[in-house]
């Protein structure tokens, strides 16, 4: 699958180093692949880039790579030697470093003392401070950055923060590095500087694998780029041979994992039932939508783009910083979610077991915990009236459960996914927003939400599906909107909504609006 | 190849442990809680001390435990809520003095009511502490408890408040029905209500997911700090109605009764009675239990003269087993 790749790359300038070899590597995850198969060669004093969609799995790679996991099958050389990392630590002895997208800083030590971290030049158990000083500042004439040893790391920006990490890396005389997204949370002129770093990484014959969703700055920095696709390498090329285009023409392409039921359109006059205008919160830059009543509508964009933010934001979960969100007319805005629902707004969290599930408990429990005065009388539970109403919810969104007083922590994903269904089905909302609806649910209860999510919206309810999954979005929405960096920057709908459209907006850094919007 | 295996075989090793019986041996005796246990103690106690079945005897403990029950009772929602009230003993200490000094000025209800008022104030400080200010509950009770402490000093200037028996104060926790003093009808009453309250009202179920996951409580529409704050102040009334009850029973209130010993013995007697203290889970009437356990550690020890000495340290190895049990069983469900 990849015998291409050698014939492929161009002669690169050899510098002394050894080459990493990744040879037939899989990982899978609870029975389902993460990894199949995988090969390639990262050439010492090269930038290899790997490319690919949410999930296509780029960080496990990284991952086994680095010794946080161990493969299933296959292994990783490097110079010719076979290593089996068992920890980080080990990775760390044999040279390969990651800077990893969650910072791994301690904020109550400073600048200098995170940098050397368990690697500090002591005397008899005492950390030598003013030796460790002026390494540090050697080291930050060398990379250029302007970090003072003694601030607290944790009073940091995120992008100093960074900066600390990547210090780190270099003051371990790392042979390979690896940065997942490096210069997500930079700014312009600091991602220029973090590149002229890695180009220099590179030039001292050290390797540097570079996870990143932003395609320009992979052309601009790799020299050679692989593309991962459903846990397997699409092929791996020469930057030189390679263009935006082709790289999402890789990522593209994965089979139908399960077909979507037939979409029935809104009615064409169907009225607004969720207005959102203008909104700003953490991680939302100014974002206005409306939804229309029977309408699904898909947002799509890259893991970080600030979906989950949006859904959040107008949840009213968390606090927006301008903006407003009226459901029906009616304005949302400074309440918290409990208000949220009893307007008849609902929504279904990305992920179930930390935002959606009390595990411990039952089933029974976990549906009716929104609407408990459903059931109710003067704040007395009616044990009978709770049962026939969760039975009849179980029965609706297909909940296969021993019981009802069975605790959810033994169910599936896919039935504990669909006991949220459920629950927010019991609000009656007029608008639900359901976050990565079929996120590690397996292939028959993906249809069985498909089903449910587009019969809600037939029955009138306005629907918003976030989800990481293209072809899912594709294959639900009416309209499709793209969020990047925090704003919505692209709409389609109809016939323009397409894969590679959708992807060339959620790519891309300079095409604002296009589509409709 | 070889290197990975060798790698992935003791991972799997330590996963696949087939222990299916015991787990659902020890899982049993968790849902039957401290039942059991304290059963086998009453009746090995029954046995080996002549007195320890006596009617007096029973309804003595019971009398004694009266306020510790209440108390413990309402700490069982705070904990399930995930919180944790530490300021109840110093609670329990300012109301003793509040109803103390009214009675003595002749004014036996307003003793009563006042003093509990106090109580629901200090766990409405409490909650507020908690939630707006957003304090962990450990600390801000800690905190208030030195603050009512000094308070209920103030109160009575340190000095020993003595009440007559003739006043009608002492009939609030003494007078007789059925040949049981009102303390203990009292605090089974306030038991049965909370009990009812966690386990069979919207309030319980709302009480339980605050603590079981707050997010997820949150994002379902349960508004989890209004709920916390409710807790603290029931817990807080429950320390006033304590220190009441237990005023008019000794007829007798000073600033330090209470304190932490009694927040620490009541905290004891909940954990003993199986809920959980990372929140989420647990039975007002495992607790009522799991006090009257301990109590009748205390009561057998000196029935059977055994030095006090093991009693200490008997409780204290009892904790470390019921918290233990906890964490394991949490453990084995993710």
């Amino acid at each position: 699958m990849t015998t291409g790749a050698f014939e492929d790359t161009p002669p690169v300038a050899r510098t002394p180093g050894d080459d990493l070899v990744v040879a037939g590597v899989s990982k899978r995850f609870g029975g389902v692949p993460a990894l199949t198969d995988v090969s390639l060669t990262v050439r010492a004093g090269t930038v290899h880039a790997l490319v690919g969609e949410n999930g296509a799995g780029k960080s496990t790679l990284g991952k086994i790579i680095s010794g946080v996991m161990t493969p299933d099958e296959g292994s990783v050389h490097l110079g010719g030697v076979t290593l089996s990392l068992r920890s980080p630590r080990d990775a760390l002895a044999k040279g390969i470093v990651t800077i990893a997208q969650e910072l791994a800083i301690v904020p109550g030590l400073t600048v200098a003392e995170n940098v050397y971290l368990g690697a500090e030049t002591h005397r008899a158990g005492f950390v030598r401070r003013g030796e460790a000083r002026r390494r540090f500042r050697e080291l930050a004439d060398r990379v250029g950055f302007r970090l003072s040893p003694d601030w607290l790391a944790g009073q940091l920006t995120t992008a100093d923060q960074q900066k600390v990490e990547i210090m780190r890396a270099l003051s371990r005389d790392a042979s390979i590095v690896i940065m997942d997204e490096p210069t997500a949370a930079l700014a312009e002129h600091e991602t220029a500087a973090l590149h002229a770093i890695i180009r220099s990484l590179a030039r001292e014959g050290k390797s540097v694998i570079l996870v990143s969703h932003f395609l320009s700055e992979v052309l601009a920095l790799a020299d050679e780029i692989t593309t991962l696709r459903d846990g397997r390498v699409i092929r791996t090329v020469a930057a030189a041979d390679a263009t935006e285009e082709t790289l999402i023409e890789g990522m593209l392409g994965r089979s139908l994992g399960a077909a979507f039921p037939d979409k029935t359109p809104p009615p064409a006059q169907a009225e607004v039932v969720l207005r959102v205008e203008g909104l700003v919160a953490p991680g939302v830059r100014d974002c206005s939508l409306e939804v229309h009543r029977g309408e699904i509508v898909g947002i799509a964009g890259l893991v970080g783009a600030g979906r989950s933010e949006l859904a959040r934001a107008v949840f009213r979960d968390v606090r927006a910083q301008r903006g407003t969100v009226h459901l029906a007319g009616a304005n949302l805005s400074g309440r918290g979610p409990y208000h949220s629902l009893r307007r008849g707004l609902a929504l279904i969290p990305e992920s179930r077991k930390e935002m959606g599930l009390l595990v411990g408990r039952s089933v029974k429990e976990n549906v009716s915990l929104s609407r408990l005065d459903l059931v109710s009388r003067f704040g007395w539970v009616s044990g009978a009236r709770e049962r026939r109403a969760v039975a009849s919810l179980l029965e609706r969104t297909t909940v296969k459960a021993a019981s009802l007083r069975q605790p959810v922590a033994m169910l599936s994903g896919g039935n504990q996914q669909k006991i949220l269904f459920a629950r927010a089905v019991m609000c009656g909302p007029r608008v639900l927003i359901a976050d990565e609806p079929t996120r590690g649910v397996d292939v028959g209860s993906k249809r069985a939400i498909y089903d449910l999510i587009v019969e809600m919206a037939r029955e009138g309810m306005g629907v918003v599906v976030i989800s990481s999954e293209l072809e899912e979005v594709l294959g639900l929405a009416h309209r499709v909107l793209v969020m990047r960096q925090g704003r919505i920057v692209a709409e389609f709908t109809g016939h323009a909504m397409n894969q590679q459209a959708v992807l060339a907006a959620a790519f891309s850094e300079t095409s604002e609006h296009q589509g409709v919007r | 190849m070889t290197a990975t295996d060798q790698l992935e075989t003791p991972l799997e090793d330590g996963d696949g442990g087939a222990d299916g019986s015991m787990v659902r041996l020890l899982k049993s005796w968790r849902l039957a809680g401290i039942f059991i246990p304290f059963v086998i103690l009453f009746v090995v106690l029954s046995i080996a001390s002549g007195p320890f079945l006596h009617t007096a005897n029973l309804v003595n403990i019971l009398d004694q435990q009266a306020s510790y029950l209440d108390i413990a009772a309402a700490g069982t929602l705070v904990l399930v809520a995930g919180g944790i009230d530490l300021s109840v003993g110093a609670t329990y200490g300012l109301t003793t003095v509040i109803a103390g000094e009214l009675a003595l000025h002749g004014q036996p209800v307003l003793a009563i009511v006042v003093a509990v008022a106090a109580g629901l104030v200090v766990g409405l400080v409490n909650g507020l502490i908690v939630t707006v200010l957003r304090i962990n509950p450990l600390i801000a009770t800690l905190a208030t408890s030195f603050v009512i402490a000094g308070a209920a000093l103030k109160v009575t200037s340190g000095n020993l408040v003595v009440l007559s028996a003739t006043s009608s104060f002492f009939k609030f926790a003494n007078a007789q029905f059925l040949s049981i003093p009102s303390a203990v009808w009292m605090s089974a009453a306030f038991i049965a209500v909370l009990a009812l309250l966690l386990a069979r009202t919207t309030f319980g179920r709302h009480v339980v997911a605050a603590g079981g996951n707050a997010e997820a409580a949150r994002l379902a529409g349960v508004r989890v700090n209004l709920i916390r704050v409710v807790t603290f102040v029931i817990s807080g009334g429950a320390a006033g109605l304590g220190g009441v009850i237990d005023t008019s029973r000794l007829l007798s209130a000073q600033a330090g009764s209470g304190g932490s010993p009694l927040a620490f013995t009541v905290l004891a007697g909940i954990v003993v009675g199986g809920t959980s203290i990372a929140g989420g889970e647990g039975s007002v009437v495992r607790t009522a239990i799991g006090v009257l356990f301990i109590a009748l550690i205390g009561n057998g020890f000196n029935l059977l003269g055994v030095d006090p000495l093991y009693q200490q340290i008997v409780l204290g190895l009892l904790l470390i087993a019921a918290v233990a049990l906890d964490v394991w069983a949490r453990r084995r469900r993710r």
